[in-house]
């Protein structure tokens, strides 16, 4: 007990010395702003990554996160959060950061696979034993069928369910833009609630008991079965869902003015290391290596995907079109 | 014995009070007893074990120092802002007061994500002040400068609001026959006026102390959300939950819950010993109000 | 008249410095962000649709919310300065509960609750009613997040009163309810105007624990700080200023009114008895 007071009071003295007025960093310090899922991948990386650079360059190196919903990161590193890198969960929160002068333009371009050290699907959750036998992206806009999602238009989850969605009716045969936008328009209708996020659309679903099926990544069934128990759900894979793409960047300004580059490079790089990725599958999330993604095949068993590149010609042009004010989300929501 | 029979007349007859208690316990229990229930159940669901460790994890501890190193900054200026304004308001008469009571309401109805964003209008890179700060390496937001004065804007009006209303209803002879009988303004203050004012000030310390630990959404925008660094307890219950850390989430929600009871268990104390030191000084005092 | 007591300048020029330093300076900053919009652009965001339906579901639960804390409030203020029973010390620390728990734990325990599985929502659900992702649902997150407001306010001022006046009515033979409206209501009235315009208040800015409850269906159960909230998280700062503006003018309005109301109530009743005008 008295460990713990003075570690609540040592933590008291230093937070109000190191945030205190005065200039926190010092070499070798990176402060990585990320999305709020991704603690635990970074919390295995990070002590990785020291031990790799201790060992090539002799220099200790201090890793700080952060950790927040993504949009909401961004906007706080435009505004002066001293990121060196960011971790994202889409390429519009980057975009917003290249549109700043933070992002180099073709930071895409600066790492392996579009910048994505990572990737993920939208998959379906269901009751266990699959009662109402949904298979597919056209089952959910049945009537009588409950989704239970994240809001589509606050939301990284949301945005990528909508998307998802959106896309395997555009490729179904005769689909256009107003056929998807009728199928999702039935499929939001089926929802009989927006959840403000990933975790609290699990918590009604799993806990509530409301719904048929959560919509959600792959990789964060494994978080569910963690905290519910594995027997308690099936995990149901779409004929065609959408990729979800990671990326990261480093933020010019901020390592210029703190001389990290060196190291703000290395630490990304590294994630496409073998440690790196093999990381990544540990975490649920699969690997761009592709004799990983073999080894954990049981794991990642093989699905259909498009890109938000392929199919809406990057987020750069999605997001206007669909989530912006006025776009097709909220048409949907104004032909009632 | 008239005395008594006064007294009765001037209760409420049985019935209703049993009635009135009943109401007000009944309501207490949907709306307060059930859900801190549900938080400690859900803190517990692993065991007092797996409370401890979510507890003891450097992160938890961090943000606990963090969130009541703010709270005690604070709680200074919201006593010096209150007693002042409220002494203002409730003992003169001038133009425009309805006015300014209402500017001192405001920060209440500012929604919590819109005071955020407000100071970061002002000294975030791209605010008014930003470059200036950034040229001379002063951190404001995403640093505790920023928390504090965030938790100083939503804490505003809570011991003015709380004073007022008592204020005026005591009205301001005590006061006036204290400085006629030549107290100074210093000596009338601490020795009448505080007094009668303490338990309503206790009060608004209490309720801002609460509301100042608890606030999640305007200290959210500003935080920065550092781990270990810039995280206080809310915002540490929201990153654990949405890692899928139900019980690490909910026992950071518990202590929330006992640093609130805390400041009680202060007042109760106070008022025990106050109690104690009246009865000595004059025994021949009326039985408590309260009973 | 002259003024007998002192610090009437040094209090009131502190007050007015430190509310202008932390409050009328920082949210004049938002007014100014909100200019760069022409009027014909502030008033399309500001009266759209959404918007219009948002301002209803907002203000409306935040009102109703308000006045069962009012109702409630004065009688848990009540029992808690007059009435003994056991477990009132415990009760007393309760109140303050909702402001030390983070509003979103509070918004994800209250769904819980409610939900048609939940403690309490199990009991509703039967009889027909459904309050977790429901407007009702905002309601209750709204009592729950503004309850010691009215009960705090109250408690002081009840405390206060001193037992003589209740006495003398009593002996002047008037009845318990006529000595309660026509005595005591009038002195606490003012506190009672007070603790619902702040729960009120509260009420109408907050988004942390409804979100978790209200379903977030457009047009149905959306909030206003949830719109706010969609125009950031579309980087769009201007138009979410342009929302709170709206939010702030409306408050400040009501605010002003309630307050101007109280003022005139209490200058009404005391008058006569002690001449403070």
């Amino acid at each position: 007990m008295s460990r713990s007071i003075r570690n609540v009071l040592s933590g008291l003295l230093a937070s109000a010395f190191v945030a205190g007025a005065l200039p926190a960093f010092a070499q070798g310090s990176l402060l990585n702003v990320s999305y709020d899922v991704a603690r635990d991948f970074y919390k295995d990386y990070n002590p990785l990554f020291q031990k790799y650079w201790k060992d090539k360059s002799g220099e200790s190196i201090e890793l700080k996160q952060s950790h927040a919903g993504s949009s909401k990161q961004v906007r706080a590193v435009a505004d002066g959060l001293e990121a060196d890198v960011v971790t994202m969960n889409q390429a519009s929160d980057v975009d917003f950061l290249v549109e700043k002068g933070l992002v180099v333009k073709d930071y895409a371009k600066k790492f392996p696979t579009n910048a994505s050290p990572y990737t993920s699907t939208m998959v379906f959750i269901v009751r266990k034993g699959n009662p109402k036998g949904l298979q597919d992206w056209s089952d959910l806009v049945k009537p009588g069928v409950q989704v239970i999602l994240p809001h589509p238009k606050n939301t990284g989850n949301g945005r990528y369910s909508y998307l998802a969605a959106w896309g395997y009716a555009l490729k179904q045969p005769g689909g256009s833009d107003k056929t998807a936008q009728e199928f999702v328009g039935k499929l939001l209708k089926n929802a009989p609630l927006f959840a403000s996020g990933g975790r609290d659309a699990t918590t009604t679903f799993m806990q509530r008991r409301i719904g048929d099926v959560l919509v959600s990544f792959e990789s964060e069934a494994e978080l569910i079965a963690k905290e519910f128990g594995k027997g308690e759900f099936d995990v149901v894979y779409p004929s065609l869902s959408i990729l979800t793409e990671f990326p990261v960047a480093i933020v010019e300004k901020v390592v210029d003015k703190k001389g990290t580059r060196k190291q703000a490079q290395a630490y990304l790089e590294y994630l496409w290391s073998k440690e790196g990725q093999e990381n990544a599958a540990q975490n649920y999330l699969r690997p761009r290596d592709a004799e990983l993604l073999k080894k954990y095949a049981t794991q990642f068993p093989a699905i259909k995907t498009f890109t938000v590149d392929d199919v809406f010609g990057g987020w750069a042009r999605a997001f206007p079109v669909h989530f912006k004010d006025g776009g097709t989300f909220d048409q949907i929501y104004q032909s009632k | 014995m008239s005395a008594t029979i006064v007294r009765k007349a001037a209760a409420e007859p049985r019935w209703l009070r049993l009635t009135l208690t009943a109401v007000g316990l009944g309501f207490l229990f949907f709306f307060l007893a059930l859900p801190l229930v549900a938080v400690f159940s859900e803190a517990f669901a692993g065991g007092w074990g797996a409370y401890r460790e979510a507890l003891s994890h450097p992160e938890a501890l961090s943000a606990i120092g963090l969130t009541v190193f703010i709270a005690v900054v604070v709680l200074p200026f919201n006593v010096a802002f209150g007693v002042a304004a409220a002494w203002a308001i409730a003992k003169f008469d001038f133009r425009g007061k309805s006015l300014l009571i209402t500017l001192i309401d405001l920060p209440f109805a500012v929604s919590p994500v819109v005071v955020g964003l407000v100071f970061l209008l002002i000294f975030g890179a791209q605010g008014v002040f930003g470059p200036w700060l950034s040229d001379h390496d002063i951190k404001i937001v995403f640093a505790l400068p920023g928390m504090i004065i965030v938790t100083l804007f939503i804490t505003f009006p809570f011991v003015a609001r709380e004073l007022i209303p008592l204020m005026q209803a005591q009205g301001k002879d005590e006061e006036e026959a204290a400085v006629s009988l030549g107290a100074s303004g210093w000596q009338m203050f601490f020795r009448v006026t505080l007094p009668n004012i303490k338990w309503g000030l206790l009060y608004g310390v209490i309720l801002a102390n609460a509301r100042a630990m608890g606030e999640f959404g305007a200290v959210s925008v500003v935080s920065g959300h550092i781990r270990g660094e810039t995280n206080t307890l809310p915002l540490h219950v929201e990153i654990v939950y949405n890692e899928y850390n139900a019980i690490g989430a909910f026992a950071a929600a518990s202590v929330l819950a006992l640093l609130a009871l805390v400041t009680l268990v202060a007042k109760t104390v106070v008022e025990w010993k106050m109690r104690q030191e009246t009865e000595m000084l004059d025994t021949a005092m009326p039985p408590e109000k309260t009973e | 008249m002259k003024r007998v007591l002192p610090g009437f300048g040094l209090s009131l020029g502190f007050t007015l410095a430190y509310l202008s330093l932390l409050i009328l300076l920082p949210l004049s900053g938002l007014i100014f962000k909100a200019s760069a919009l022409t009027l014909d652009q502030f008033w399309a965001v500001a009266t759209g649709e959404r918007a219009m339906a948002a301002y209803r579901v907002t203000f409306g639960a935040s009102l109703l919310a308000a006045l069962i804390n009012a109702f409630f409030g004065l009688v848990v203020a009540w029992i808690l300065v007059r009435y003994p029973f056991p477990g009132k010390r415990l009760v007393d620390s309760l109140v303050d509960l909702p402001f030390a728990l983070p509003t979103s734990v509070a918004g994800i325990t209250l769904a819980t609750l409610y939900a048609g599985n939940g403690w309490i929502g199990r009991h509703l659900e039967p009889l027909g009613l459904k309050v977790a992702f429901t407007p009702l649902g905002i309601v209750v997150a709204l009592t729950f997040i503004s309850l010691p407001f009215v009960v705090r306010t109250l408690q002081p001022v009840i405390e206060d009163i001193e037992p003589e006046v209740e006495e003398a009515a009593a002996t002047l033979g008037a009845s318990r309810w006529q000595t309660f409206v026509r005595v005591l209501l009038p002195g606490i009235f003012p506190a009672l105007l007070t603790g619902f315009t702040l729960a009120f208040s509260r009420a109408v800015g907050e988004y942390g624990s409804v979100i978790f409850i209200a379903g977030n269906m457009p047009l149905i159960s959306e909030i206003t700080p949830l719109l706010i909230i969609s125009k950031l998280e579309q980087y769009d700062v201007v138009g979410a200023t342009a929302l709170a503006c709206v939010m702030l003018a409306i408050s400040f309005a009501m605010l002003l009114a309630v307050n101007g109301l109280q003022w005139w109530a209490a200058n009404r009743h005391h008058g006569k008895e002690r001449v403070s005008i």
